[in-house]
C-alpha cells in the first residue's frame, strides 16, 4: 500500500505551508488519490476550490500523516473524486457553484448552495450573470406504490436552523430522506477573501454559533501555522480551556434535547439548567457566555477573571454533584431507552468510508480524535480517553456525549491546576510573501478544518470546513427503515450544523 | 425519577426575578403597538422564531429562554410551532438570499395584528456579513420590524427585558 508521503513525493512541493506538506499533483496522481480513498485507505478531510484550482485534505489514518494535494484546472474541470468516492459529491458541487469548476464524471450536477437567487454565477470564481428564473430543484425519485412524500422546512417548528428535508414514506417507514440545504449561504469565504487578521477571525467565529471556540481557534493555528508563530503557553492552554468548556455546554444542552424530543422533558429541563451554568460561569470568567471573539491569531485577547477559575471549579463541582443522577436516570428509563436503542443506526464502515467526525464516528467504531490522533498542545500533555462504541444508534451517540462530558470535567480541572503563567499572544505581522497554513482542531461535533492562504497581513483565501460536511449524508443513511416520528430523535442525536455547511 | 421529583418539590426554584423592561425598546415600541392589541391578545405573546440566516448564536440563547433561569412561559410569552399561531415573529440573521422567500412567506402566514423582534447585530443592518453576494441585509429590508434587540447574540435577559416592554407597551396602549 502506498504511503501518503509517496503521493507528494511525486508532485511539485509547495514550499511556505504548514505544518502538513502541500503538493501540486497531475490528473493521474489525482485520480490515484481518489481510488485509495474509495479503497478505504485513506479518508477525505476536506475539498475545496480556487478560482482555477482544486485541493483536496487527506488523512492516512494509520500514521495519521496528513496532507494537501491540488491540482491545476486551467481548463475549468477535474476528474470527479465524488464519482468513485460519494463523501466528495457535495464538495464538488459546492465547488462548481463558487468557483464554476467541474467535476468530470460527477454523477449529481444538481447545484448545492446555489439556489439562483445570488443574482450572479460562481461568485468567487470567473463570476457571470446568474439564470434568469430559478428552476424548480430535482428531487431524487422514489416510487412506488403506496408510497408519499412529507416536506419540510425551511422554517421548521421548533427554534432550529433552516433547511429543508424531503421524506418519502411508506406508512409510517421512511423509504428515503433527501436534504437540500444552503438556506443559511452567507458568503463567508468570499467575505474572508481581501479581509484583515482581526476581520477574518471574527468572521471564522461566526461560521457556526456553537462552534464559535472551535472556529476562532482552528483559524488561529492556521495562521500561526502559515507564520510559524510560537504562541506562549498561557495562551495554549487557556485555549485548550475555552474548547472544553464550549464541549461541556453544548454537550450538556444536546443530551437533554435528544430526551426532549422523546417526550421526557424532565432531562431536558436539568440538562438545560447544567448548560446555563457553564454558560454563566464562561460569562463570568471570560466576559461572554458563548466565550466569542477570545481566541485570535498569536494567542488570545484577554484572560481569565482572576474569581474565575473558582467560578470555573465551583460549576464543576455542581456538575459532578447532579449529572449522575441524570445519567441514571436516563439509562433506567425504559420508555426512554425504547426510542434510543437500535434507533438510527449509523454502520461502522459507512462511518468509516464518511471519515464521520466527532460523537457520530465514535459511537459507530471509528476513534479519530484530532486532539488525541493529531495530539496538538496543549492535550499531549493532558490525560483524557476517547471514548467509543460500535453500536453507532441513537443511544451510543448519547452515551459518547455523556462519556465526554465527563472527560471534559477532568481535561478543565488539569487546566486550571497547571495553567501556566506568562504573556497571552505574540504579535501576528505582516509578511509579504505569500504563506500557507492549515489545522485541525476537535469542536465538540468533530474536526474542524481551516485551510488558507496569506498575503502582506491579509487573507488571499480561506477555506473553512464544518465536520457536518460527513455527517449530514450519514443522517440521509441512518434514518432509512425508521419511522418518521423518530427523524426528530435521529436528527438531534446528529446535530450537524447548517451554517457551518452553508457557510 | 421519583427522588428527582420529590427534591423539586423542596428545592427553592431556578427561576430568577423578572428584569425591568428595557427603557430604549419601550420606546422604539411606542410608535408600534397599536390600540386593538390588547384587547387580542390579554397578557399572553405567541412567539415564532424564525432563522433567517443566522450562525445559530442567537438561537442557542433563544432556547435558553426557555430554561428553569429565565422560564418565560411564567410571563405568558410562548413559543408556537406555526407562524399561525403567532402574534410575534422573532427573528435572526443577516437576511440570506436563500432565506428571503422563506421569511417574506412566514411572515404573510403570521395572522395581524402581529409584531417583528429582529434578534441580534446581523438582524439589524447584516452585522459583520454585510456586503456579501449572498446577503439582503438587516430583517428591515424584508418585512417592517419592530423591535430590534442588540448583541452577538444578545443574552436571554437582554431579550427578556425586550418581549417585557412589548407585552407593557400592549397593556399601556390599552389602558
Amino acid at each position: 500500500m502506498p504511503s501518503l508521503i509517496d503521493l507528494i513525493q511525486e508532485g511539485r512541493k509547495v514550499e511556505q505551508h504548514g505544518p502538513w506538506p502541500r503538493a501540486v499533483v497531475d490528473a493521474s496522481a489525482w485520480r490515484f488519490a481518489a481510488g485509495e480513498l474509495a479503497q478505504g485507505n485513506w479518508s477525505l478531510l476536506g475539498l475545496w476550490g480556487e478560482p482555477a484550482t482544486v485541493h483536496m485534505a487527506i488523512l492516512d489514518a494509520r500514521t495519521a500523516d496528513v496532507a494537501v494535494v491540488s491540482l491545476d484546472c486551467p481548463d475549468r474541470a477535474f476528474p470527479s473524486v465524488g464519482r468513485q468516492h460519494p463523501p466528495a459529491l457535495r464538495l464538488e458541487r459546492t465547488v462548481n457553484d463558487l468557483f464554476g469548476l467541474a467535476a468530470e464524471g460527477l454523477p449529481d450536477t444538481r447545484p448545492w448552495l446555489d439556489h439562483v437567487r445570488w443574482g450572479v454565477r460562481f461568485p468567487l470564481g470567473d463570476r457571470i450573470d446568474a439564470l434568469p428564473k430559478a428552476t424548480p430543484y430535482r428531487f431524487l425519485p422514489a416510487e412506488g406504490d403506496g408510497l408519499h412524500q412529507i416536506a419540510v422546512g425551511p422554517v421548521h417548528a421548533g427554534i432550529i436552523e433552516p433547511g429543508h428535508f424531503r421524506f418519502t414514506a411508506s406508512g409510517e417507514t421512511v423509504v428515503r430522506l433527501e436534504q437540500r440545504l444552503g438556506y443559511v449561504h452567507k458568503g463567508i469565504e468570499g467575505l474572508m477573501t481581501g479581509a484583515g487578521y482581526e476581520r477574518a477571525v471574527q468572521l471564522a467565529g461566526r461560521v457556526s454559533g456553537d462552534s464559535t471556540v472551535a472556529y476562532s481557534y482552528a483559524f488561529s493555528r492556521a495562521v500561526e501555522a502559515a507564520l510559524q508563530l510560537t504562541v506562549p503557553d498561557r495562551a495554549v492552554w487557556l485555549r485548550a480551556l475555552l474548547a472544553e468548556l464550549e464541549r461541556l455546554a453544548n454537550h450538556l444542552g444536546d443530551i437533554g434535547a435528544v430526551c426532549n424530543d422523546a417526550s421526557f422533558t424532565l432531562m431536558h429541563a436539568h440538562c438545560s439548567v447544567l448548560r446555563e451554568s457553564v454558560l454563566r460561569a464562561s460569562n463570568s470568567a471570560f466576559g461572554h457566555r458563548l466565550l466569542r471573539d477570545i481566541i485570535v491569531p498569536g494567542g488570545v485577547s484577554r484572560d481569565i477573571d482572576e474569581q474565575g477559575p473558582e467560578t470555573i471549579q465551583a460549576t464543576l463541582d455542581n456538575i459532578r454533584l447532579r449529572f449522575p443522577d441524570l445519567i441514571e436516570l436516563y439509562d433506567n428509563t425504559a420508555s426512554l431507552q425504547d426510542r434510543t436503542v437500535d434507533t438510527g443506526m449509523l454502520k461502522p464502515a459507512m462511518a468509516q468510508q464518511y471519515a464521520a467526525g466527532g460523537y457520530v464516528g465514535r459511537a459507530a467504531g471509528r476513534s479519530f480524535d484530532a486532539r488525541r490522533t493529531l495530539a496538538y498542545a496543549p492535550y499531549d500533555s493532558l490525560r483524557f480517553e476517547v471514548p467509543v462504541l460500535n453500536e453507532g444508534d441513537v443511544n451510543a451517540r448519547v452515551w459518547i456525549r455523556i462519556r465526554e462530558v465527563e472527560q471534559s470535567l477532568s481535561l478543565i480541572d488539569q487546566i486550571l491546576e497547571r495553567l501556566p503563567d506568562g504573556p497571552l499572544g505574540t504579535h501576528a505581522g505582516h509578511i509579504r510573501e505569500a504563506r500557507e497554513g492549515m489545522a485541525i482542531v476537535e469542536g465538540f461535533r468533530g474536526d474542524v478544518l481551516v485551510w488558507l492562504r496569506l498575503r502582506d497581513g491579509r487573507i488571499e483565501r480561506c477555506h473553512l470546513r464544518d465536520p457536518s460536511w460527513f455527517q449530514w449524508p450519514l443522517l440521509e443513511a441512518v434514518i432509512e427503515n425508521n419511522i418518521v416520528a423518530d427523524f426528530p430523535l435521529c436528527n438531534k442525536s446528529f446535530n450537524c450544523s447548517y451554517s457551518g455547511q452553508d457557510l | 425519577m421519583r427522588k428527582l421529583l420529590f427534591e423539586s418539590l423542596f428545592r427553592r426554584p431556578f427561576t430568577e426575578t423578572a428584569p425591568s423592561p428595557d427603557d430604549a425598546a419601550l420606546s422604539e415600541l411606542a410608535a408600534a403597538v397599536g390600540r386593538a392589541a390588547r384587547r387580542r391578545l390579554g397578557r399572553s405573546l405567541s412567539i415564532r422564531e424564525v432563522d433567517a440566516g443566522s450562525c445559530n448564536g442567537c438561537e442557542l440563547e433563544i432556547h435558553a429562554l426557555n430554561n428553569a433561569y429565565y422560564d418565560v412561559e411564567r410571563f405568558g410569552l410562548r413559543f408556537v410551532a406555526s407562524p399561525r399561531h403567532a402574534d410575534v415573529l422573532m427573528v435572526t440573521g443577516p437576511v440570506t438570499k436563500n432565506m428571503r422567500e422563506a421569511l417574506e412567506r412566514t411572515y404573510h402566514a403570521t395572522p395581524n395584528p402581529k409584531w417583528v423582534v429582529a434578534v441580534g447585530d446581523c438582524a439589524r443592518d447584516g452585522g459583520c456579513f454585510a456586503g456579501s453576494y449572498a446577503i439582503v441585509g438587516g430583517v428591515a429590508e424584508v418585512i417592517p420590524v419592530d423591535l430590534h434587540i442588540p448583541g452577538c447574540p444578545p443574552n436571554p435577559m437582554t431579550m427578556l427585558q425586550g418581549l417585557l416592554a412589548l407585552l407593557e407597551r400592549v397593556d399601556a396602549v390599552a389602558s
